[in-house]
Order: structure tokens, then C-alpha cells, then sequence
């Protein structure tokens, strides 16, 4: 199971991420969780939003490099060793994880955490196995 | 399809018979009627009796263009300014514009050899011919504009820019040719694309890319992109703008309007005379122009002529896709670097786009070169690492075919700044 991710292309320059907010701001389109890496010269930043089909196309159209990519949401106990538990059983699992971060939401017992794995459906197989659940992106959603 | 069948396939004694005649009476109306030329013959001892066969031209005076600059606007006009109908220009990015003024018999000239080049490339009266060269004082949009008519083709004088407008226009008017700087026909490309316009079923057949130099492999590009044939031609605003060289069906070099314009390849350190087929810089005499005409212009571009027969039938000789040029060539630690070159090896990668921009500093007394190339979908990735591999791969092509060490960065879309539908692919910030 995994969930649509939206990466934009950002040059390492003063204002584009206020830009890309703001032209995501306009289209009434919210972000539900970020990440955001960088090196000197330029940047990726990761969201997830309701409608990624749309969200793309708002971005391609203000001349924005943006690319949907699948990442596997993973509920965490919300208590120290909670996440160690997840990496270690997809560790096990023989699965590498490229990066990850975590999803905003209103208050409950699991956190839920965003990850880009090479191999998805090895991730969630060995996570079910383990007891961890994945979640859709319709179970995603309704967490917001 | 030739539009002169006279004139193009004209046997080369009658050519070199009607280019010695019109050679003379060039030398001669310069050294009469334009001071500039007279002061420089005189300098050099020479007269219009001087100018008897076509070889004799080597012994006469070059014109650069930073003369023409110091002359600027009306120092090389050879008629009464009354006789002028137009005037064009260029940028002047780079300095006061050069100034090419037009007689009417000068517009009609320009209208023939542009008729020539369009029909070379299958132009008809049918054709719909969409021209997104920028109109104004710019010489692509006009030129071929009157080429366009003389043909009787019908024109839709768009002028550059307005992807939006271009992409409605080649639907709604089934433009069948297209006209403008390669780097925008890619841009349209690419508007095609987002647009989600299949370029398969618009009705462009052919196109006419100049006013910049362009590769081989961004011609397929081009051609698989827009469904076209894709036709390179040459023209310069000190000679007349578009219509000084064009190719033929062939797309294997382009004939010189040689009975119009006379060409020589120089060696650019030396200035003397190269046999044909030895690379350097094409030097023209513009043979029949009355407002303004040269006597051997130095182009700056570099290329070698071809006088193999041509299965198409013009006599007229060949010049080769334009190789660089002499103020273009750039000196990296010692080491000589054509744009051109990197524009090769950027095209040769899988998925990178020919939008790109070099930048040359100095720091620390040492030349540094950065090679900035626009992100697209195809190169793309949410994983740092495999843009930072891209970025090393593109580097270590380029070292392999330069010997020199850039650093190469990975840009926004559009963000390479262009001028009149040309890219601005060199920023040199090198004071020295």
C-alpha cells in the first residue's frame, strides 16, 4: 500500500519556496506533510496533498519541474522506539529506505510516518508481517 | 524545389564571369561613393582598377564590425539616404547596433533569396507559414516574411514569443511551416507537450531554424518532436538577415546565394585566403546590394566551403553547418572551447534537455567553468543523490571531450535568460 507524493524541483535561491507555497496557497491546495532536502545549489521538496493530480497539474502550469512519486505511509507507536521498531523490521526486511519524514495530524495514539523505500512492496509485506500497518491514501486522508 | 532554376543552377564559368563583373562594379561604387572605403583603398594603394578577376578581391581591405560600429548609423551608406525604404538593426547587445539599410531593390533582392531558401525546403504557394522570428528591427521576422510572399504563401506574422498564442494559432490555421530560432522551436516543443497537443497531429511539415547556431542532434530533436523537417539557414543583419545561405532537401550543408553574396574562408589569425574544405572564417562581399553593401565582411563564424556537386541541382557552393565562432571560442585555462562542443555532449545524455548556459570566471587567478542546464521531467528525480549523480555525469562527459574540469548545475526550467527567441548560452564574467 502506499500514497502519492508530489517532488518539485526548487533552485537554492532566495524566495522560490515562498513561491511555490504561495502558488499552492492560491489554488486552495494544503499541504499535509513536507520534506525538504537541499544542497548548495538546488532543492526537492516533498508533499503530500489531497489531490496530487491536481496539485500537479496547478504546479506544472506555474512553469514548476514536479514529479508524483509513490511512498509507503507507516503508522508508528507514538513512544520512544516506535519509529526504531518500523526502520529495523524494514531493515530486516532487506529493504533500504531513501529518506523519510513525518505527517502532521491531529492528536491520537500513532504517529504516522512517510517513507521512500526502493522496494515497496517487500516494505509493506514485512511491515504487515510485523504487525505495522501501512496506510491507503483514503486512511491518510481522514486522519486530517 | 528550386524557386531560380536560372540563377541556381547557373554553370560555374557564367557564375564566376557575373560575380567578377558585379565585383568591379561593387569596388567601384564603394571607392566613389562611400568615404569610409575610399580612405581604406587609399591606405592600402589600391584603386577600382585594382579589381579585375575574382582573386584579385584578397588584395582589398576587410570590414569588421567594430568599424561598422564607429561608422554607426549612415557612415557606409552607398545611395542618398531618399532612397532608403528601410532600415534594420541589430541588438546591439554587445555594443552600438550594426545598421543594414534597404533600397527597394534591396527589399526585393532579400525577398528572392529568402523565396530561395523557404522553397528549398518545399515552401509553396499552399503552405501556411507560421514565422515566430520577432518582427521589428530584428531582420528574421521581416525576412522571412517577404520570402513568405514572393513565394505567395500565406503568412501568419505571429512574431516570437506567445507560446499560448503559437500553439492555438498552429492548431486553429493549420500552419503547415514553421519559422524561428531553433531554441524556440524546442521551447514550442515542449509548450506542445505540457500543452497535451499531439505534435503528430498538427500539420507542420517543414521548418526554417536560424539566427543561432544548432547542432545535428538538436536538429532530431526538433524533427522527432514536431514532426517536421527541420532545415538550417543562415543570414546575418550586416548582409541582409536570413537568406545568405540555406539548405536544400539534402540537409547536408547550405548553398550560398553565391551570385548575390561572394565568400571566402579566411584564417582567422592571419587573414589569409583558405583553399576549400579548410575550416575558418567566412568572410562575404555582398555583390549586388545597393544601401549599404560590404566589401569582405568578416563574419566571425567559422565553417569551410564545399563545392561537391549536389544531388539537388544548384551549382551554388555549400557551406557547413556553422562550427562556432571566432569571438564565441572561448579559452578555458589555455584550453580552446566551442559552446558548440558542449552543446554536443549535453545532447548526447539521455533525458537532458539543449537549454543550457555556460559561465566563465575567474577565481583565484583560475578560469572556472560552470555549465548550467534547465531541469525537466525526463532528468527529474525526489532523490538528491540521483540529481547529484546527473550533475556528475553530464561533468565527467564533458571533461572526456574538453579536457577541462566545469561544474555544472542543475537549473529551474526557463530560467536561462533569452533575447529575442535567441538563449544567451555564454556569460563571461572574466575580468581581465
Amino acid at each position: 500500500m502506499s500514497v502519492k507524493q508530489i517532488s518539485i524541483f526548487l533552485e537554492n535561491s532566495k524566495g522560490r519556496l515562498a513561491q511555490v507555497t504561495r502558488t499552492l496557497a492560491k489554488e486552495k491546495v494544503n499541504i499535509r506533510a513536507l520534506s525538504l532536502a537541499d544542497t548548495a545549489d538546488f532543492g526537492v521538496l516533498r508533499i503530500i496533498v489531497a489531490d496530487p493530480e491536481r496539485c500537479i497539474s496547478v504546479l506544472k502550469a506555474a512553469g514548476f519541474v514536479a514529479q508524483e512519486t509513490k511512498v509507503v505511509a507507516v503508522e508508528v507507536a507514538d513512544r520512544p522506539g516506535g519509529l526504531a521498531l518500523v526502520l529495523e523490521t524494514m531493515e530486516a526486511g532487506g529493504v533500504n529506505v531513501e529518506y523519510m519524514y513525518a505527517y502532521v495530524e491531529k492528536s491520537r495514539d500513532n504517529a504516522v510516518v512517510l517513507c521512500k523505500v526502493d522496494e515497496e512492496s517487500k516494505a509493506t509485506e514485512a511491515l504487515s508481517k510485523a504487525g505495522i500497518a501501512t496506510l491507503s491514501a483514503e486512511e491518510l486522508a481522514r486522519l486530517s | 524545389m528550386i524557386w531560380n532554376m536560372r540563377d541556381e543552377t547557373i554553370s560555374r564559368t557564367d557564375l564566376t564571369k557575373v560575380q567578377g563583373d558585379r565585383l568591379a562594379r561593387l569596388v567601384d561604387t564603394l571607392y566613389r561613393k562611400v568615404p569610409f572605403y575610399r580612405k581604406k583603398m587609399d591606405a592600402a594603394g589600391l584603386t577600382p582598377a585594382a579589381m579585375r578577376r575574382t582573386e584579385d578581391l584578397a588584395k582589398f581591405p576587410f570590414t569588421t564590425k567594430d568599424e561598422m560600429r564607429e561608422v554607426y548609423p549612415y557612415g557606409l551608406l552607398a545611395v542618398d539616404i531618399s532612397q532608403i525604404v528601410e532600415i534594420h538593426a541589430s541588438s546591439g547587445t554587445t555594443g552600438k547596433p550594426v545598421v543594414d539599410a534597404y533600397t527597394q531593390s534591396d527589399l526585393d533582392l532579400w525577398a528572392e533569396v529568402m523565396a530561395r531558401t523557404l522553397s528549398a525546403g518545399g515552401t509553396t504557394r499552399h503552405d501556411i507559414v507560421q514565422n515566430a522570428y520577432g518582427y521589428g528591427l530584428f531582420t528574421g521576422g521581416l525576412g522571412s516574411h517577404y520570402g513568405a510572399h514572393r513565394i505567395g504563401a500565406t503568412v501568419i506574422p505571429i512574431s516570437g514569443g506567445n507560446t499560448k498564442r503559437q500553439i492555438a494559432l498552429l492548431q486553429d490555421f493549420h500552419s503547415s511551416v514553421l519559422t524561428c530560432t531553433p531554441s524556440y522551436a524546442l521551447y514550442l516543443a515542449e509548450g506542445l507537450r505540457e500543452a497535451g497537443v499531439d505534435a503528430s497531429k498538427i500539420s507542420l511539415r517543414a521548418g526554417f531554424f536560424g539566427a543561432e547556431p544548432w547542432s545535428e542532434n538538436m536538429r532530431r530533436d526538433i524533427e522527432a518532436r514536431l514532426h517536421l523537417k527541420a532545415h538550417d539557414i543562415y543570414g546575418l543583419t550586416e548582409i541582409i538577415g536570413p537568406g545568405v545561405a540555406f539548405e536544400c532537401e539534402e540537409q547536408n550543408g547550405m548553398h550560398l546565394n553565391e551570385d548575390h553574396f561572394y565568400p571566402e574562408i579566411i584564417d582567422p589569425k592571419t587573414g589569409k585566403v583558405l583553399p576549400d574544405g579548410e575550416k575558418g572564417e567566412l568572410v562575404i562581399t555582398t555583390i549586388t546590394k545597393e544601401g549599404t553593401p560590404l566589401l569582405r565582411y568578416r563574419t566571425r563564424d567559422i565553417t569551410y566551403i564545399d563545392r561537391t556537386p549536389c544531388p539537388c541541382g544548384r551549382t551554388t557552393v555549400k557551406i557547413h553547418r556553422l562550427l562556432g565562432r571566432t569571438d564565441d571560442m572561448l579559452i578555458i585555462r589555455g584550453v580552446n572551447v566551442f559552446p558548440s562542443q558542449i552543446e554536443e555532449v549535453i545532447l548526447r545524455i539521455e533525458g537532458v534537455e539543449p537549454q543550457y548556459q555556460l559561465i566563465v570566471d575567474r577565481e583565484n587567478q583560475l578560469d572556472s567553468l560552470e555549465v548550467r542546464v534547465e531541469m525537466n521531467e525526463k532528468m527529474f528525480s525526489d532523490e538528491i543523490k540521483m540529481l547529484e549523480k546527473t550533475e556528475k555525469r553530464i561533468e565527467s562527459e564533458l571533461f572526456t571531450t574538453l579536457n577541462v574540469h566545469t561544474r555544472v548545475k542543475l537549473v529551474e526550467p526557463k530560467t536561462i535568460t533569452r533575447s529575442e527567441g535567441k538563449a544567451v548560452r555564454i556569460v563571461d564574467k572574466r575580468q581581465i
